[in-house]
């Protein structure tokens, strides 16, 4: 074993350091004076001395910057030395780009069991107590739960101390083991098997189980096969996993009796009654879907030959874990979905929507257990960083809430759009099918013990004593290797069907594609696995990334086999899918599961709820007129209102070119755009927009409004930049607590009354605005179990829009462009100021929630769009958070420009303060300039609609806003509006 | 094969503006093609029937420990003499983002007295210690020998997107020499072409040093992105500004085209 030790020469910056020292004297408040980085490479491979000389001079260290060390440490002093390295098991790319780079250099193939493993050592100067150095390591440094770590005091010595490195334990004698459960036991027992084992099976599921494997055909079917009257550990898991709430979604297709008001109305799944009914009806109307809830993402159309995939997931569990390793897996987790579906997608945008505790919470006010909102965030943004650009994916759009809500379970969402010809070699693209006799082939990452269990993971609450199996890391490299060589099969018609590996594994995705044909046979030792150890039941489950599930046609597997060989991806068939009616799993020549395949897709029992609205009423805020210029810049400089730039520069959102409306815009390239437009083929004018929507606080007085308002908001960010209303799909991501009644859950009926209304907001919404859901995920459980209490989250609706931008060229951004050009508001103002953030800076909640009234709403944007495709809008602005006031704020300051308002022209309802027309957050407005001789032309365009000319862009930098009896409300300048709003996230 | 100029845009694991390079070339009439290393490897395809070897970002080998480092080092190990003599042949190398940190970490850049396979530069950490995507505007050498900027006299304005982009000599020796040979090629400055600290020059570079070309110019690598700027649209403030259609970034292919047709 080698220890190569890399340091920068000491007169090179330590930009790493450098950003550690900040983070421990700014975040943890302890005060170090320097911090040194070094990298560490453990080799557990027979080199000679030449050999290791070689690979630590030409591989490991850069000549201009660094030194090396070998099996010895650079003598440099410290207060406190601290190496932090991945356990045992866990995803070490660097390690394994060590030993390619290894092999290349001297010529050689490493041997199984030999490894490279790589850690980090910082070297503190300061004065640094023991107590200290451990909190450093555990609030920031190191994640217990993947990464060890060790400390070292001044005159210590690290080298005859330093922790060896141990790989996953090669038990040499190791027996692939396959367990019968005897479910001829209690109800108690059966309980105690499914909480024991994380089955997340209930009662009645499991009982059904037991009937299924006493049932006599059943029985006489497995004997043949080998197999005894119990169920294999393999066959419960796969049943667990395959009727998971992740998977099979039963709280949205469960019966509920809903009680609201006095009145009780029984509702056959709410996913079928509101979701897929609202598509249903808008397709009779619209000819562009093409693949709606059927596959890994929605599918409609672009243009006559290509089409348009969209997906978001949410990766919450693993986030608060490790935010990560969390936040990598949840992006290339969802890259999977638009290149599973169909054929499989290009990928070429993601959205990314987090919502966090605050970021200044107190230290003192946190469990142990749970990682620090700040340290989350970092944490999550550096795993999308990772994530995205490394796959070479622009991040075009996204959103970042903060609430204290959060701060147990944070919510990451990661989406993913993809694009695709209509045809590809001769077959329609978002087509699937398997043929009887092709091969099941799994591609990508090898199988390891990480990420077991992550779908019925998914479905129990956090709580302190939370174990580590399903977190993971994700290998972008070794994902986008596959992504580029399944392109090039895909294009080459090498395959017949693919599907990812997300949740579930195998037993999903083979167990999804044998309904296509009606069965499989697999072996599951041909699997390949990172290390020797697996069971037949965690190799059939064990939710390792990076992988792909095909179905190849035997007479182009020699083809398809020799392309993953040339790109370096590994590719082995492990069975063939059958028209048997079952799924038939073997470990060599013994069967480890045999089950109909009908009852694993369509056994399970539904659930039956109950749901009652229980409408908490808060009374209205006052909102006398105490001083609207310093609440305006309290709402710009909010966390969730004020500037993301400091996230968005991190992100990549130029590659691929197709960048139209970028995520920052305006004068000095940092206003807040409200939608991207991207153009994904350069000779062709035209474009994607994709937006979001999502306001829990209007959520937390009543749920039906906040789903109208995200579809609002969604909708009316594509229609600002240009996109055509009528061309516009959404996707729905619910993220809940726990809506099942129970003894421990006892307001459990709220919760699902709250999601009923949401619901039932999405339908009316959704048919309201003519914008059908395509794909959409729902994520329950969002709860954390402390010793005396459950936390959950606030219900939280996220809606993701796609749409179609007839002409780039026309596209518009939020920034004023020109003084003298006239202000705009277009929409009605109500006095909704319920779940505002005027409210929220008071500390209040409000009562009068904002709603949607879909008919002014969409004709309005039918207006609109086409005032923005005559070329007669110079610049349009979502209003939404913060009303009126941010939003005319934000474009004059993008624009570098000053405004000048005039309360008593906005269209408003009768007798409003000014204040509050300031500040409501009435749905389906937005804030508009035009040049002034295209005035009567706009005017023209918009009539028959709500708008009123309001204001003058002015070419100094003041922003005044006059109320209605003359005098200044607002009086100020937008630099100082524009500080207040750059200020609170400049990290 | 076509008469056009050919260009090969090299593939390998974490590549990821292949597609943003092959379409820039193919705007200037490029024959462009996307090809795996491991191609050129095995021998299934050959440098030597292409014109122009286009060595795009990304994130090759995922960046793993240096920027560009594993893949100059297949390059070195496994394609080193097809590359000399590709180079030899008079033809053309340019490299971005990831390919320029691949070119400095193999040596073809600068490449000085002819040696091609000597580090003398590096690339590293941005001395903020984070990625950024940015725009910056870049000032031409117009002393420079380099094919790539020829009639270049304005500002070029282009985005930036890395982690590791701190340009950093060997010592004084090389700086001098570079300069003195009119290798620094484009540097990063304002939008009235003067220099500045951070954003201006957006990762701590030396002497502003946003990229070199070798000693005959015939060999080019930047760390901005001339792709991503072909056209007007992806101009950060195109809904503001007048502008003409095609973008600042697309000469340098243009340039690299025109020499192909004129010269080989």
């Amino acid at each position: 074993m080698w220890r190569v030790e890399v340091a920068l020469r000491p007169d090179m910056t330590d930009a790493l350091g450098s950003s550690i020292r900040k983070q421990i004297n700014e975040d943890l408040r302890i005060d170090v004076e320097k911090v040194q980085t070094i990298d560490v490479y453990t080799i557990t491979s027979n080199l000679t001395q030449r050999q290791i000389e070689a690979v630590a001079r030409d591989l490991l260290t850069d000549p201009i910057t660094q030194d090396y060390r070998i099996n010895t440490g650079f003598d440099r002093p410290f207060s406190v030395a601290i190496e932090v390295g991945y356990k045992p098991g866990v995803t070490d790319n660097v390690g394994a780009t060590a030993v390619e780079g290894i092999e290349d250099l001297l010529g050689i193939k490493f041997s199984p069991g030999e490894f490279v493993h790589t850690s980090k050592l910082y070297l503190l100067s300061g004065k640094v107590s023991r107590q200290e150095a451990e909190e450093i390591c555990t609030g920031l440094l190191a994640n217990p739960l993947i990464e060890h770590f060790q400390i070292w005091h001044a005159g210590e010595d690290i080298q005859s101390t330093v922790r060896k490195v141990a790989g996953p334990s090669y038990g040499s004698s190791f027996e692939p083991r396959v367990a019968g459960i005897d479910l001829d036991v209690s109800d108690d027992e059966l309980l105690e098997i499914s909480r024991k084992g994380v089955l997340s099976l209930n009662l009645e599921e499991m009982r059904k189980i037991r009937a299924y494997f006493k049932d006599d055909r059943v029985k006489a079917e497995r004997e043949k096969v080998g197999l005894g009257p119990r169920p294999t550990d393999v066959e419960l898991e796969m049943l667990a996993q395959t009727w998971s709430e992740h998977c099979k979604h039963k709280i949205f297709n469960a019966t509920i009796d809903y009680t609201e008001g006095g009145k009780t109305e029984k509702i056959e799944s709410l996913f079928k009654t509101y979701i897929r009914r609202a598509t249903e009806e808008i397709a009779r109307e619209k000819d562009w879907l093409v693949s709606v809830f059927v596959d890994n993402a929605g599918v409609v159309g672009f243009d006559d030959n290509y089409n348009m995939v969209f997906k978001v997931e949410t990766h919450n569990h693993p986030s608060a874990l490790d935010p990560y390793g969390g936040a990598v897996t949840g992006i290339v987790g969802v890259n999977r979905d638009p290149m599973g579906t169909g054929l499989g997608a290009d990928l070429i945008f993601n959205t990314d929507v987090f919502c966090f505790g605050p970021p200044d919470f107190p230290y003192k006010k946190l469990p142990a257990s749970v990682l620090h909102p700040k340290r989350i965030f970092k944490g999550v943004r550096k795993g999308v960083e990772d994530g995205g650009n490394k796959i070479g994916i622009p991040t075009v759009n996204g959103s970042i809430l903060f609430d204290e809500a959060y701060v147990y379970n944070p919510l990451v969402y990661c989406g993913t759009g993809g694009f695709m010809p209509k045809e590809i070699a001769g077959r329609p693209s978002h087509e699937k099918q398997v043929q009887p006799g092709d091969l099941v082939v799994m591609t990508g990452g090898r199988i390891g013990k990480d990420g077991i269990h992550g779908a019925t993971f998914s479905s129990v609450a956090l709580d302190e004593e939370t174990s580590s199996a399903a977190v993971q890391i994700g290998a972008p490299i070794v994902q986008r290797k596959m992504q580029d060589a399944l392109k090039e099969a895909r294009d080459m018609g090498l395959y017949r069907a693919i599907t990812d590996n997300g949740a579930g594994g195998l037993s999903s995705s083979v167990g999804e594609m044998s309904e296509f044909c009606g069965g499989c046979e697999v072996d599951l030792e041909k699997a390949p696995t990172k290390y020797p150890g697996l069971h037949p039941w965690e190799l059939w489950v064990s939710e390792s990334q990076e992988r792909m599930t095909l179905a190849v046609p035997p007479e182009k597997i020699d083809a398809f086999l020799d392309l993953c060989r040339r790109r370096d991806v590994e590719a082995t068939v492990i069975g063939t899918y059958t028209d048997s009616g079952k799924v038939h799993v073997k470990y060599g020549e013994k069967t480890v599961a045999y089950l109909d395949i009908d009852f694993v897709h369509e056994g399970l029992p539904g659930l039956k709820l109950t749901a009652k609205w229980q409408p908490k009423v808060e009374g209205e805020v006052d909102a006398s007129p105490v001083d609207p210029t310093g609440s305006l810049r309290k709402i710009l400089s909010s966390y969730n209102i004020c500037s993301k730039e400091w996230v968005i520069r991190q992100y990549d959102h130029e590659v691929q070119g197709g960048s139209v409306v970028k995520p920052l815009v305006g004068s000095e390239n940092d206003g807040p755009s409200d939608a991207a437009v991207i153009r994904p083929l350069v000779d062709s004018k035209r474009g994607i927009a994709v937006s979001n929507g999502i306001n829990p606080k209007y959520g937390e007085i009543d749920t039906y409004a906040m789903a109208a308002s995200a579809i609002d908001e969604a909708v009316r960010n594509i229609v600002a930049v240009g996109g055509d209303p009528d061309r516009i799909a959404i996707l729905d991501n619910f993220c809940w607590g726990n809506p099942i009644l129970s003894e421990s859950n006892p307001d459990g009926d709220h919760k699902l009354a709250q999601l009923v209304r949401a619901a039932k907001g999405c339908y009316d919404t959704a048919i309201g605005l003519g914008t059908p859901f395509i794909s959409g995920k729902d994520s329950f459980h969002n709860e954390y179990r402390l010793e005396n209490e459950t936390i959950a989250i606030p219900p939280t609706l996220l809606i993701s829009a796609i749409g179609v931008v007839p002409d780039v060229g026309r596209a518009v951004t939020m920034d004023v462009k020109s003084p003298g050009d006239i202000v705009y508001i277009l929409g009605e103002t109500f006095d909704e100021l319920g779940g505002s953030h005027y409210c929220m800076i008071g500390g209040a909640r409000g009562g009068s929630v904002p709603k949607v009234d879909a008919v002014p709403a969409l004709k309005l944007y039918r207006a609109l769009h086409g005032a923005i495709q005559s070329g007669l809008v110079v610049s349009c602005h979502d209003c939404s958070e913060g009303g009126i006031a941010v939003a005319a704020a934000e474009s004059a300051f993008a624009g570098g420009l000053g405004m000048r308002l005039d309360i008593a022209k906005v269209p408003a309802s009768q007798g409003m303060a000014d204040e509050r027309i300031l500040f409501s957050e009435s749905n389906s407005r937005f804030v508009v300039t035009v040049s002034p001789e295209k005035k009567e032309a706009f005017e023209a365009e918009l009539a028959g609609n709500s708008f009123a000319e309001v204001g003058l862009i002015t070419g100094d930098k003041s922003f005044i806003v006059t109320g209605k009896d003359g005098t200044a409300l607002i009086d100020t300048d937008i630099d100082e509006l524009k500080e207040a709003w750059k200020a609170p996230l400049r990290w | 094969m076509s008469d056009k100029p050919r260009v090969l845009v090299l593939l390998a694991a974490g590549i990821n503006r292949d597609q943003d390079t092959e379409t820039a070339f193919r705007m200037v009439g490029a024959d462009a093609e996307r090809v795996h290393i491991n191609d050129i490897v095995d021998g299934r395809r050959r440098l030597k029937d292409y014109h122009i070897l286009m060595l795009p970002g990304g994130f090759s080998f995922g960046d793993d420990i240096a920027s560009g480092k594993v893949l100059a080092n297949k390059l070195k190990y496994k394609l080193k003499d097809e590359l000399l003599e590709f180079i030899a042949d008079k033809k053309l190398v340019l490299g971005v983002c990831n390919g320029f940190q691949v070119m400095v970490k193999l040596g073809i850049l600068p490449g000085f007295d002819g040696n091609y396979m000597r580090q003398d530069v590096t690339l590293t950490h941005n001395d903020f210690g984070k990625f950024e995507d940015r725009w910056v505007y870049l000032k031409v050498n117009p002393k420079s020998r380099c094919i790539f900027t020829r009639g270049i006299e304005k500002p070029v304005y282009v985005p930036v997107c890395h982690g590791e982009g701190k340009f950093i000599p060997r010592d004084h020796d090389v700086l001098t020499q570079l300069q003195d040979n009119d290798q620094v090629v484009v540097q990063y400055v304002d939008a009235n072409g003067e220099f500045g600290a951070y954003p201006v020059n957006p990762n701590g570079s030396v002497a502003h040093i946003a990229g070199i070309c070798d000693e005959t110019g015939r060999i080019f690598g930047m760390m901005p992105h001339p792709e991503n700027y072909i056209v007007r649209t992806q101009h950060p403030r195109w809904t503001r500004t007048e502008l003409p259609d095609e973008g600042d970034g697309l000469i340098i292919f243009r340039n690299a085209v025109e020499y192909v047709e004129r010269e080989l």
